[in-house]
């Protein structure tokens, strides 16, 4: 990902190669095409801010398709699609193809610090609890009679949310007492199942895509 | 059953912050090995007592004592020892479940209190062996049906060892096999239990011995079967047998 951003967007060639790693990629995780480009519609708003941006700017201005552009613009705004979509593309096929606790596992050997991996531990462990807790809730709505539409259900839309926030904190509670009750002294334990990955096929995607920049940046 | 007590409670008051008082003075004594019910109506102080016996609630008035140790909320040590010797089962597994994998989990309990290693492994197997979990390891809790995970709970319990057990409604949202399971398993075990119900049944097979919570005072303690054929006395606290139900 580093690599990536620190690409400059002249060197399209780069990111055309940058493209074909993750089609290859994508192919070798057995993830479909199909998957990948669903998933990714999530980056859709960051898109529609990029487009914007060719036509607030300062400096040259360039004809292009007819419409006359801000050249620092329309580069910033295709670095950040071209950036955006790989990095998002990237991060589609980790979570693809790693768990969850793998993924927390290997944050924790990139020495992330440990509250923030113990929030997202427990965030991966009661994100499903409380889908649970707005699926129940919705069934009791709509079992009431209840039909979200318009502006005049925001209102109870919002209570509910309201009322998943304050259950959502109130187990916390719960669950800081359960583990207080199991001798819980504010050091979580360290996960040391499963398999490790080697230093060399680390650092294999990275260091292909470094390779990439810089030799299409020195000979292009 | 012997001499020696598990638990004594004396003259146990508490209130909470905002002036409401759940406890006036409890009195409670449970020997080594016995198996004891704690019913009482909703809102009788039953969850509030439960949370004194580790020292999660700091005792303001009278004391609590398990096995030798005095329950101290500023002292250390006697927490840890405290939160070794009492197992709580709390009633919603999913919050007592928090951990990535079932492993984790059950490990928790003994990696606070210093084991580490195989010996760590070793304790997690048992654990999860005693209820017949083992080969759900290295499964994240929320894949487990609910009465799995309730099972998985009592051995992140065990796996710490204690002394006493308590369980806070075991028996809640369980099917009758998943429930009568329980039942067998909690009796297969040789510590003493307090078991936290409205469940009379439940109470009548497993303990010998039950005491009511109302009003934040003890109001009975006698021998189940003999409490249970007082039908009007427990209706004044709230309480009946199933209908149909013989003694």
């Amino acid at each position: 990902m580093l690599v990536v951003v620190a690409t400059p967007i002249q060197n399209y060639v780069a990111y055309i190669c940058f493209l074909l790693i993750i089609l290859i990629l994508t192919r070798l995780a057995q993830i479909p095409f199909r998957t990948l480009f669903l998933r990714s519609l999530i980056e859709i708003p960051f898109i529609l801010f990029a487009i914007l941006m060719p036509f607030f700017g300062t400096g040259e201005k360039v004809d292009f398709f007819g419409l006359s552009l801000y050249e620092s613009g329309l580069l910033a705004g295709a670095s950040i699609i071209a950036k955006g979509t790989i990095g998002v593309f990237m991060s589609i096929i980790l979570s693809g193809t790693t768990s969850a606790r793998a993924i927390l596992k290997g944050l924790a050997r990139l020495k992330i610090p440990a509250p923030i991996l113990g929030i997202a531990s427990f965030m991966t462990r009661y994100l499903n609890v409380v889908n649970n807790e707005l699926i129940r809730m919705r069934i009791a709505r709509e079992s009431r009679g209840f039909q979200a539409k318009g502006v005049r259900s925001w209102r109870v839309l919002s209570q509910t949310l309201g009322a998943v926030f304050i259950r959502s904190y109130e187990r916390g509670e719960r669950v800081y007492l359960a583990m207080l009750a199991r001798g819980f002294q504010g050091k979580m334990p360290a996960d040391n199942g499963g398999h490790k990955t080697d230093l060399q096929s680390a650092f294999l995607l990275p260091g292909a895509a470094g390779i990439i920049s810089v030799a299409t940046g020195l000979f292009l | 059953m012997n001499n020696k007590f598990s638990l004594r409670i004396k003259n146990l008051a508490y209130a909470y912050p905002d002036g409401h008082q759940a406890l006036f003075g409890v009195n409670l004594e449970i020997r080594k090995g016995e198996r004891v019910a704690l019913l009482g109506p909703n809102g009788a102080g039953k969850t509030t007592l439960v949370l004194h016996l580790n020292g999660v609630i700091p005792t303001q008035q009278g004391s609590v004592t398990v096995v030798d140790t005095l329950v101290d909320t500023k002292n250390v040590e006697s927490l840890r020892h405290v939160r070794e010797k009492v197992g709580i089962v709390f009633q919603d597994p999913d919050d007592q479940l928090f951990m990535p994998t079932v492993a984790q989990d059950v490990a928790f309990g003994p990696y606070n209190s210093g084991i580490r290693g195989d010996e760590l492994a070793r304790i997690v197997d048992e654990s999860l062996v005693k209820v017949g979990m083992l080969d759900y390891k290295d499964r994240p809790p929320h894949h487990l049906s609910f009465g799995q995970r309730r099972r998985v709970a009592v051995a992140t319990v065990l796996a710490m060892n204690p002394e006493i057990l308590v369980l806070d409604e075991p028996s809640s949202n369980l099917d009758p096999a998943s429930r009568r399971e329980l039942a067998e398993f909690l009796r297969s075990l040789d510590v003493t239990v307090l078991l936290v119900t409205h469940d009379l049944p439940y109470a009548l097979e497993l303990c010998e011995r039950s005491v009511i919570l109302a009003g934040g005072v003890v109001t009975a303690d006698e021998p189940t079967s003999q409490l249970f054929a007082k039908p009007s006395f427990l209706a004044e606290h709230r309480l009946e047998l199933p209908a149909g139900f013989r003694l």
